[in-house]
């Protein structure tokens, strides 16, 4: 299997990329008038559950718990087909 | 190198992909039913589509030397009718004993409602009658962890062999929920949401490469019929041997799918 640094020959430059991309995404977003919704609330919380995840967890895991919906029963009706990629709880 | 497409909705595909599938090496492709990007108005709709699924496809797979499979189920997104869900149940029997019919699916929940749940254990409770494997599709994003919780506590209440049972669409935070019962895993490889094949490929070092598939869930969305050759290509970068990948792409899925009576290859 590959070491570190193997690892990060494949996958740097990858990563540095989206970074920048996140990075200039919440540019845009600061930039333009109007009100943020909470969509990118719950974003910039997994921002923040990425960089401290909780015990037993991976940091993708910590991103993926904290955009996701954690009620235990099912909803009385659906009113829309899609999802929008954070929970409203988030 | 030779791979399985598992989870591949063709009717959305052109002809170029089924040859772009054949050179890369696929040696088998399977078709669950879905949701066709609108809700169909009628049962008559949903028998159309099943005739698609069980004669048309294969019969355009066979053109590029694929065999194609399929499976069967009204897809939750379509479920929230209960009484038309019920009406669409009624007709998988006439189909189910056609030579290509995998089992049921894909079913599964998609915004977690109560009549989906209702629609989803119908849909086991047939597959049990029938003696059918099921496929099941976990919701989309903020959605998939409680979908995927409320999935595998029904089907321990309908007490099914979990050896014959594949949840797909997982990802870091359900794939040890469902490893763990002893349920087969899917992961499924898209350009912007489920895995990417990096990610994938995390997920089997950190989970183990036993009973987990890999597919491109290949439809009329944004979506790559060859994602699964790309993951290999990519486990190939980060080292793995020839017999490591062909394990994940051809001999897991080829392991789940020959408990299907009509999984039958040529080769074989």
């Amino acid at each position: 299997m590959p070491d570190k640094e193997q690892i990060i020959d494949l996958y740097f430059m990858d990563a540095r990329c989206k970074l920048l991309e996140i990075a200039a995404y919440q540019d845009r977003v600061d930039r333009h008038e109007g009100e943020e919704d909470y969509r990118h609330h719950a974003f910039l919380k997994a921002l923040e559950a990425m960089q401290n995840p909780s015990e037993g967890n991976t940091r993708v895991q910590a991103v993926l718990h904290s955009l996701s919906d954690h009620s235990q029963t099912p909803i009385p009706k659906a009113t829309i087909q899609g999802a929008f990629g954070a929970a409203h709880s988030s | 190198m030779k791979y399985i497409e598992p989870h591949g909705h063709m009717v959305s595909r052109t002809t170029d992909d089924y040859l772009n599938m054949a050179m890369a090496g696929c040696e088998a492709i399977c078709e669950p039913a879905f949701w066709a990007g609108y809700d169909r108005a009628s049962v008559q709709g949903f028998y159309d589509y099943f005739r698609q699924l069980t004669e048309y496809e294969p019969a355009r797979a066979a053109k590029f030397g694929i065999p194609h499979f399929c499976w069967l189920c009204i897809n939750p997104k379509e479920a929230e009718d209960a009484g038309f869900a019920r009406e669409v149940l009624s007709i998988i029997p006439d189909f189910i004993n056609q030579p290509t019919v995998l089992g049921i699916g894909e079913i599964g929940l998609n915004k977690n409602t109560k009549s989906e749940l209702a629609i989803f254990e119908e849909h086991v409770e047939i597959a049990k009658k029938y003696d059918q494997p099921i496929l099941i599709h976990t919701p989309h994003l903020e959605d998939k962890l409680k979908g995927t919780k409320l999935i595998i506590d029904a089907l321990k209440n309908a007490q099914v062999d979990r050896s014959r049972v594949v949840i797909d669409h997982v990802e870091e935070h359900t794939a040890g929920l469902v490893l763990d019962e002893g349920f087969w895993a899917g992961m499924t490889l898209y350009p912007e949401s489920k895995c990417s094949p990096a990610r994938a490929i995390d997920i089997l070092e950190q989970f183990g490469n036993e009973q987990i598939w890999m597919n491109s869930a290949c439809d009329w969305g944004i979506s790559d019929p060859l994602a699964v050759v790309k993951c290999a290509l990519e486990m190939k970068k980060r080292a793995y041997l020839p017999r490591q990948i062909e394990k994940v792409i051809y001999e897991n899925p080829k392991t789940f799918l020959s408990q299907c009576p009509n999984f039958i290859l040529p080769t074989d």
